[in-house]
């Protein structure tokens, strides 16, 4: 199905009912962004970025400028990393993109993607550490929410998990 | 801490009349936790904690024999942080902040680990000499034995995730301090920069990041670390960019002695001259003239030993001097006079 205002392709299919009467919208990723709606998430947006003027969607968020950009995970925005220089968590690189994909091009002399060895997969390693870290998110929520018996809870919980036994991938 | 100088940065290593260490560094995050800039005390201390535990269940060594110990920067005398950067071990900003953090260091001090730099780890492996290739080996031996415990942040498409973009994918920053008086002097130096900066090279000073140059040393380091294996950016910087640098170097250095033979030895006499005269000297020229002996004795004008300057370049820092004289306070009239007593000793 094409555009209502243009012949690209139709992404967002909206009905607006409005004083009992229904309307059908049928709008490419452009101009669903000019109309303020939501775009789906697998639309490549970096192929429309520069026709946009930098306007981007960002977790679900029509019609923010790039510098009001925030991480779902961390809270930073990409405004704090520009101004840092520094992103607030790996998540960032997800969130932000694809501003940070200009900035990587940029940075390491056009090169889009890494070659180089992965780390080792470790499956318990990762499961605990992935549990520790939810714990120690918890336990600050639980310390700065003044819930001190929860906060107990999970510093036990954290205990546990320290004795453990650790994995090796002999 | 109370050694009074680093066995990496004393010795003599290959192409010494041109380069005076190499350095290999990681840079890695733990997958889960918020990067260092964003994150509290306690998940700082968290990261700490299982870094060390990843250390200390290393084997318990760093693949070549050597034991790693724990400093924790925070309860460190502000001597032993500044024994540290001048040693090349932590940067500046490391030795100052004021959050937890700890620096893990094997006992002969070639490899260490900053915990909670821009990065929850900067795994580190420096040597005398152009030595690219055995500080990647040791630095990325640490890596692997890390890797066993810890899980560190990698994206599919970007590799390993680090604070700033300008370090992703691999991680691996490799550097060589080089001394450049030829190429200063013949006023070839801009065009060197300006060469290695299109082969996308950072140049820095004696200090790193934002450091002046101190003797025409000069550090060089790949600023690209996405696109390439690490075999790769091992070769273009090792086996492709400093060879030429060194070259470029040593051509001068035949340049100078052709042109302006008596001038070159003018400044290296001058140098030792008043090394061996001064009563009060401060660190800063203490170093530009050890480094204008140095080239005097690589190019066989002077008779000093170069291992005898390495040491000094050392010694005669604000806290390894402090270590020999504890008396020495930095910038005090005394202290500049321990420091050109100690150079006078030692030059005879």
């Amino acid at each position: 199905m094409k555009c209502d205002l243009c012949n690209k392709p139709a992404v967002v299919h909206e009905v607006i009912i409005q004083g009992g009467k229904s309307t059908e919208l049928h709008l490419c990723a452009e101009h669903a962004i000019e109309k303020g709606l939501a775009v789906p998430t697998q639309q490549p947006l970096a192929d429309i970025l520069p026709a946009l003027g930098g306007v981007v969607k960002v977790e679900g968020v029509i019609g923010r400028s790039p510098q009001q950009a925030r991480c779902t995970a961390c809270g930073c925005t990409f405004a704090d990393f520009k101004k840092v220089g520094s992103l607030g968590c790996p998540a960032c690189y997800d969130s932000f993109m694809p501003m940070i994909a200009q900035v990587i091009e940029r940075a390491q002399a056009g090169a889009t993607a890494h070659v180089g060895h992965s780390p080792p997969p470790s499956l318990d390693a990762e499961r605990v550490q992935r549990l520790r870290s939810k714990l120690m998110t918890e336990l600050e929520n639980a310390i700065a929410a003044e819930q001190y018996e929860r906060a107990a809870q999970l510093r036990d919980e954290l205990k546990a998990l320290e004795a453990a036994p650790q994995v090796h991938d002999e | 801490m109370s050694e009074s100088f680093s066995a990496a940065l004393t010795q003599l290593g290959p192409e010494s009349d041109v380069v005076i260490t190499s350095r290999v560094r990681f840079a890695r995050n733990l997958r889960g936790f918020p990067f260092t800039s964003r994150a509290s005390s306690p998940v700082r201390q968290e990261v700490m904690r299982l870094v060390r535990r990843a250390v200390e269940q290393s084997s318990p060594h760093d693949g070549s024999g050597c034991e790693m110990r724990w400093i924790d920067l925070q309860t460190a005398t502000l001597r032993d942080r500044q024994l540290l950067c001048e040693r090349h071990l932590v940067s500046k900003h490391f030795a100052s902040l004021d959050a937890p953090r700890a620096l893990a260091l094997s006992t002969d001090e070639h490899v260490s680990m900053m915990v909670n730099e821009e990065d929850h780890l900067r795994i580190q492996a420096i040597g005398a000499g152009a030595c690219a290739r055995e500080c990647f080996e040791r630095a990325a031996g640490v890596e692997r034995q890390l890797a066993r415990t810890l899980l560190f942040a990698f994206h599919e498409r970007w590799g390993f995730l680090t604070a700033c973009p300008t370090n992703v994918g691999s991680g691996i920053r490799i550097s060589a301090m080089l001394h450049l008086p030829a190429l200063t002097l013949l006023k070839e130096l801009d065009r060197v920069k300006r060469a290695a900066r299109e082969l996308h090279l950072a140049v820095r000073g004696y200090h790193g990041e934002g450091s002046e140059s101190l003797g025409d040393l000069y550090q060089f380091s790949n600023q690209t670390t996405l696109g390439a294996t690490d075999d790769k950016l091992l070769s273009d910087f090792h086996g492709s960019v400093l060879p030429r640098l060194v070259q470029y170097e040593r051509e001068a250095r035949t340049a100078a002695m052709e042109k302006g033979r008596v001038r070159l030895e003018d400044m290296v006499h001058r140098a030792l001259a008043t090394l061996r005269s001064a009563r009060l000297i401060s660190a800063e020229y203490a170093v530009r003239d050890l480094c204008r002996v140095r080239l005097g004795a690589v190019l066989g004008l002077l008779p000093t030993e170069l291992a005898t300057i390495q040491r000094l370049l050392l010694q005669v820092q604000p806290a390894h001097l402090s270590v020999l004289h504890p008396q020495a306070l930095e910038g005090d009239e005394t202290e500049r006079e321990l420091r050109a007593t100690l150079i006078r000793q030692a030059l005879g």
